[in-house]
């Protein structure tokens, strides 16, 4: 019984794609537990106890943070991971991340004339259009230029960074703590009782919207002409031309699809009354590099991307509260880089499980 | 006059590092390994050499000191490419992965390890390799001023580099096979050029080269390292792809961007730019529109390595 079970689970391709992220999981943490180990062991065992546990340490509230912190960057990782889908690299998704931010924002606080109801919706919506024009720009720069849309795209980061900065300033500026001012209560997200049931007051509707945003994706790639010819100029470029998809434009939606996500991730960080603030410094927001992370451990697959955010997220919290034992919450992000490039190796468990499913297969046929 | 010179010092301090890693970016890409990982072989060798610098500043000094640092900034980032280079070339694993895993680990890992040495995440060093004058060639009229004062040895260092780089890859039997490699691998395999090995060795040189930019990007701007490079590492990335991958346009990209960056960060020091009323931000945005503009321009006759980012496999045609 335990042996067809395996084989089963092995025949399919997500199944092996499945076992090679988590045995990519499994040798992230053990080196995060080696690395924990070496710096102090004496702490090394309920630290990394805390890593595990993640957001669940904390009971409701830590599950709470989990999503709150999940949000932005299962926006940015279907961003990326969508654009990787057509064969695109969004290395700018954060640039799209902060336009976003910066729009929503912008609207909360200059927009109130927008009734309570409303004033939410117009800023998200403002968000995804920012995101969606700076995704613009590389698109098109790649379609009739063919500029390479990772230079495009790192250029446009720095460029909307600069400029969000120089808006700020201009506009919104909180100039006793270098940062945007505080936005309109009726542009705030709603809580829809959620900060109720998990005990935070950060979390809000903005989970909900990032799962109906993975839902639509997915329908999209999956079951829509359109998210099939995406895929297919992913795969092969000159095929779908054979085939007389039009590149050009296709090309160009993909990255204003990407955009409008990284966007919308944007909006809905700030949007969420949880003290966080426009920052006005030069740093790239590090949830558009967070957002790659996510998409290559999510396999570039929406539910994928849900899940890898999720888990990403859950890291994080219990980075935040391994500072307990006095280590740097860096180690998380050691482990995340250790499980992604395990990632890469998904090739290799692949060919190395089929070898073990042919030879089982070989001992049954032989029986 | 004075401003001129001003502002050729300081392009020095922003093109050189960028023309570094740009050629190690370089070498890598045209043998057919996309190297996404720069930035992150920049920040470790980067943290290695300060770090050697800072514990050995004070035993000695000078010009040793920042050689041998040198040697250890390449030492490590080599070995830190060798990640890369095993995931990409023995494991064919996607390189776009492996190099954004080292450019998430390497920041982390350096603050890490600074904070369990030293306690605090940046590491200090003292600046005693700032040459004021160059003894003789300080006094040539226009060149002195320019090139020999103000100045540090990773100038000439970074310059040389660039030459040596240059006939490496356009005029040696080993730079024709690297070439060769990023191309068409399947041809150069068929004439027993050992493809994998050549691969090996170019992203090897672009880790040394990746850490010795580390180390020239910190070593002239500031007397600590804080685990970043701002981006220097993608930066170069444009730059060599700005460079079309051949060394004379990087050198050319590397200045133009250092010379757009000094204005951005030196326009204050420039008494008829202070004037105008363009704001700080503007000018920081300055080199990156240019760039975007110049490639717009530019990009319709691309000639990547055709085979760059495409594992090697024996078995296709």
């Amino acid at each position: 019984m335990k042996s067809r079970f395996k084989l089963n689970i092995l025949r399919s391709s997500w199944g092996i794609s499945l076992i090679s992220a988590i045995a990519a999981i499994l040798i992230g943490l053990l080196f995060g537990f080696i690395i924990l180990l070496i710096s102090n062991a004496k702490e090394a065992v309920p630290g990394f106890i805390a890593i595990l546990q993640g957001g669940f340490a904390d009971g409701a509230k830590g599950v709470g943070d989990v999503l709150y912190n999940a949000i932005p960057i299962i926006l940015t990782g279907l961003s990326v991971g969508f654009a990787f889908k057509t064969g695109l690299f969004n290395i700018g998704s954060s640039g799209q991340f902060t336009m976003g931010a910066f729009a929503a924002i912008f609207i909360g606080i200059k927009w109130t004339f927008l009734p309570g109801h409303l004033h939410w919706i117009v800023a998200l919506i403002g968000a995804l259009a920012a995101g969606a024009l700076w995704g613009l720009l590389p698109g098109i720069l790649k379609a009739f230029y063919n500029v390479h849309e990772v230079i495009s795209s790192i250029m446009m980061n720095y460029i909307g960074m600069y400029m969000v900065n120089m808006l700020i300033v201009d506009h919104i500026h909180d100039k006793i703590k270098n940062q945007s001012l505080p936005v309109a209560k009726t542009a705030i997200l709603p809580k829809a009782g959620l900060d109720k049931l998990f005990e935070t007051n950060n979390l809000n509707i903005g989970i909900l919207i990032a799962i109906l945003a993975v839902i639509v994706i997915f329908i999209i790639l999956q079951k829509t002409t359109f998210g099939y010819e995406l895929k297919a100029c992913g795969l092969s470029p000159t095929a779908s031309k054979y085939a007389g998809i039009n590149a050009k434009r296709n090309i160009i939606l993909s990255m204003v699809i990407a955009g409008a996500l990284s966007g919308l991730g944007g909006g809905l960080l700030y949007l969420a009354g949880s003290g966080k603030y426009l920052q006005v410094v030069d740093i790239l927001a590090p949830q558009g590099f967070n957002g790659i992370s996510v998409a290559l451990l999510g396999m570039s697959h929406p539910i994928g991307i849900l899940f890898a955010g999720l888990f990403i997220a859950h890291l994080t919290v219990g980075g935040v509260n391994i500072q307990l034992y006095s280590f740097v919450p860096e180690v998380i992000d050691i482990i995340i880089a250790v499980i992604i490039y395990c990632g890469a190796f998904a090739l290799l468990f692949k060919s190395i499980i089929t070898k073990f499913h042919k030879r089982v297969t070989k001992e049954e046929a032989g029986k | 006059m004075n401003t001129l010179y001003f502002v050729a010092q300081q392009t020095m301090f922003f093109a050189i590092p960028l023309l570094i890693v740009a050629l190690g970016g370089m070498f890598s890409e045209r043998s057919g390994v996309v190297n996404i990982a720069l930035e992150g072989i920049m920040v470790i060798g980067a943290f290695a050499s300060i770090s050697f610098i800072s514990f050995f500043g004070d035993k000695m000094s000078g010009q040793m000191l920042l050689i041998l640092a040198i040697l250890v900034a390449g030492l490590i980032g080599a070995v830190f490419a060798l990640l890369h280079a095993f995931a990409s070339i023995n494991l064919k694993a996607d390189q776009t992965i492996s190099g954004t895993a080292l450019n998430m680990f390497a920041p982390a890992f350096c603050i890490f390890v600074a904070r369990m040495i030293q306690g605090v995440q940046q590491v200090q060093f003292k600046d005693t390799f700032h040459i004021a004058k160059v003894p003789f060639l300080g006094d040539i009229p226009v060149l002195g001023p320019i090139l020999f004062q103000n100045c540090y040895i990773t100038t000439y260092i970074g310059i040389a580099i660039a030459i040596i780089a240059g006939i490496v890859i356009n005029h040696t039997k080993y730079g024709l096979r690297l070439r060769a490699c990023g191309e068409y691998p399947q041809a150069a395999d068929s004439v027993g050029i050992n493809v994998y090995k050549i691969r090996y060795s170019a992203v090897i040189i672009s880790g040394i080269l990746g850490g010795i930019g580390g180390l020239v990007f910190v070593v002239p701007t500031s007397t600590n390292f804080n685990a970043t490079v701002a981006g220097y590492g993608f930066l170069a990335m444009a730059v060599l792809i700005f460079g079309q991958w051949r060394t004379k346009r990087i050198f050319f990209a590397a200045f133009f961007f250092g010379i757009m960056k000094t204005f951005a960060a030196a326009y204050s020091g420039i008494p008829f730019l202070k004037t105008l009323p363009i704001s700080n931000e503007v000018y920081k945005m300055i080199p990156y529109i240019v760039t975007l503009i110049v490639l717009s321009f530019f990009s319709k006759s691309s000639q990547a390595p055709k085979a760059s980012g495409v594992p090697y496999d024996k078995g296709t045609r």
